[in-house]
């Protein structure tokens, strides 16, 4: 099992009234598996994605990530944990504004440590892999968005993460090039990447080859 | 994270708002400036002071009316009226002083002195012929005030030589010239060497006249405003205070050295009240200075503050990506030390600048002082990890959730 969660929990204070987001979510995800987390708004699909992506932690149960408890981690180590086994691919518009694409894919090299002109190499050959190699020293503004959605991917992959989260990765892109990101997703997981989506709609959901539903916070199907 | 990296992602970033960077630093510029040229002036000023004062010998005592405290003149020099010509005339012929070369009683009064259609301000001083032994003071031309001038109160002037370009024009050899003091008319008998120095202790704007024509005819005074003193040699110099001070003592009436009412300072202990007079000063402007440089940190805090709200949704990708709590502090960090060091270095040129200007116009010597530029460069440093620090703390603690949410 690449990560596993056991019943995990998560409640917010919100203006003093307690929200439950997740009443016990218990799910494996193997590798090399390609899963939709859907589920409407307010599901919790969104903290359970934060939770996988070790951006937050649970408030009870534990969650192993290739074995490896990490429900109670430091600030520092979860860091760490994002930085070498998570790729993320955010809504749109999530690319550092002021650098190249070339630079936003560096930069979580950078945080690992790698040597510069190694990191060049890796961030200029996976820019290529996802047909951005004409595109390495132009900014964020002078993109499309399906190429801003592709940055992202290409920085997801530099750092050759156990697994690649992406939060409503389709969320401002028109519905071609929705789908042709979806279809790079999909190489992806042919070639071997776990990828997890989380997402509203059906339609990018029918890209994943199974499909957890959520709602309040439990899972309803899809185990 | 690497340093390289931390540095051009922060260069770049203040380069985007060219506007607010360059006012945020403006603040610390004028600090710094400040701080450099005030203490540029300062130790200018003291050297001039002390240059001034060691010209005159190193075996020279000064014998001031009023009481000694604490190593300080109490009184405004001439407002006390306790020392007197026979003063002076009794130490030089005493069989008990064995240690003073050379004896001079100096009155001294600022005024107007007429030469045909020039005139000028400038400092008459009554000597006795011994004050030129005494203050090393070569002639030019002429001769300088002699006993037989002392005796005969006869009405002799020996100019200085800003005294004769003001009144005579540079070059001109005035002996022989007359000028009026006080609408009495005197001869010029001689001109002296340059001493050099100028601003405020301009030893070359003088004229000497015999003190007793000065106290007799020109103003009208019995005492005199000071009694210099040569020892034979520097060692002696205790010896020959003493045996000075015992006379006065007794010629005074004074049973007690606690009752003395004259004080006697050696040239160090002139220079250590003056300096002491202007680094106290030097402290005070630059206690000033230091407040505008603390503002100027309160306006760099107060940017980087808007930076990090402006950035936060930056921070919180970093965060996803993988940054630590160290490298988020270390990249506002740098940031807000860029910003202060540069203010620092342009605070720094443009300080020198003033005080280049300021240094001239005073007449001081300019003094280089590594130690300040070491000082302001250091200052501008802390500064920027101070006022950064809060800010950059306060970036590193975002939780990257919550800023990645943020619009």
């Amino acid at each position: 099992m690449l990560l596993q969660t056991d019943n995990i929990t998560k409640t917010y204070q919100l203006d003093g009234i307690k929200v439950h987001a997740l009443r016990g979510v218990s799910l494996g995800i193997e590798k090399g598996e390609f899963v939709a987390v859907m589920g409407p708004s307010g599901s919790g699909k969104s903290t359970l994605m934060h939770i996988l992506g070790a951006l937050d932690t649970p408030t009870s149960g534990s969650y192993f990530l290739e074995g490896k408890d990490v429900s109670q981690a430091s600030d520092e180590a979860l860091s760490e944990v994002r930085n070498q086994k998570i790729g993320f691919v955010f809504q749109a518009y999530n690319l550092l504004p002021r650098a190249t694409a070339l630079k936003n894919v560096i930069t979580p090299l950078i945080y690992a440590g790698v040597g510069k002109k190694e990191r060049v190499r890796r961030a200029k050959e996976v820019l290529i892999s996802v047909g951005l190699g004409d595109r390495l020293e132009n900014r964020p503004n002078q993109l499309s968005g399906g190429e801003i959605q592709r940055v992202a991917i290409a920085r997801a992959l530099v750092t050759n993460p156990s697994v690649i989260l992406a939060d409503e990765p389709t969320g401002n892109l028109d519905t071609k090039s929705g789908d042709e990101l979806m279809k790079i997703l999909q190489g992806l997981n042919e070639s071997g990447h776990t990828i997890i989506v989380v997402t509203h709609e059906a339609y990018i959901a029918e890209y994943a080859k199974r499909i957890i539903h959520l709602r309040d916070g439990e899972v309803v199907d899809g185990l | 994270m690497d340093f390289e990296e931390t540095l051009s992602t922060s260069f770049e970033a203040l380069i985007l708002n060219k506007t607010r960077t360059a006012l945020s630093v403006l603040g610390i510029v004028v600090g710094i400036a400040s701080v450099i040229a005030l203490i540029t002036l300062g130790q200018g000023s003291q050297k001039a002071i002390s240059d001034q004062i060691e010209s005159l010998g190193s075996n020279l005592l000064t014998v001031m009316p009023g009481a000694q405290v604490m190593g300080s003149v109490r009184s405004y020099m001439g407002s006390v009226t306790t020392l007197t010509y026979e003063d002076a005339k009794a130490i030089a012929k005493s069989p008990q002083i064995t240690a003073v070369e050379a004896v001079s009683a100096e009155l001294i009064r600022n005024t107007q002195v007429v030469a045909g259609r020039a005139n000028t301000n400038t400092m008459i001083t009554g000597v006795m012929p011994a004050y030129a032994q005494i203050r090393k003071l070569e002639m030019e031309s002429g001769v300088f005030i002699s006993q037989r001038d002392l005796d005969s109160q006869t009405k002799v002037a020996v100019l200085g030589p800003q005294t004769v370009s003001d009144l005579f024009g540079e070059g001109t050899d005035p002996v022989g010239e007359n000028i009026r003091i006080n609408k009495i008319n005197f001869r010029v008998v001689g001109v002296t060497e340059s001493k050099g120095g100028g601003g405020f202790f301009n030893q070359d704007d003088v004229v000497f006249i015999p003190l007793t024509t000065a106290q007799k005819q020109v103003f009208g005074q019995d005492h005199v405003n000071t009694i210099s003193i040569a020892a034979k040699n520097e060692e002696l110099m205790e010896q020959a205070q003493n045996e000075v001070g015992y006379l006065l003592l007794t010629l005074h009436n004074l049973p007690e050295p606690e009752q003395a009412d004259f004080s006697i300072m050696s040239q160090e202990d002139i220079i250590g009240a003056m300096t002491e007079v202007t680094s106290t000063f030097t402290a005070l402007l630059s206690g000033i200075a230091a407040i505008s440089l603390l503002v100027g940190g309160i306006g760099i805090m107060n940017i980087m503050l808007v930076t990090v709200i402006e950035r936060t949704r930056e921070i919180g990708l970093r965060k996803a990506l993988g940054a630590k709590k160290k490298d988020i502090v270390a990249q506002f960090l740098v940031e807000s030390v860029i910003l202060t060091g540069a203010g620092g270095l342009l605070g720094i040129i443009l300080g020198t600048l003033i005080s280049l200007a300021l240094v001239k116009m005073i007449g001081v010597p300019w003094t280089f002082s590594f130690n300040s530029y070491l000082l302001a460069s250091g200052v501008s440093a802390i500064i920027g990890i101070v006022f950064g620090f809060y800010p950059a703390y306060k970036a590193s603690n975002l939780s990257p959730i919550e800023a990645l949410r943020y619009e």
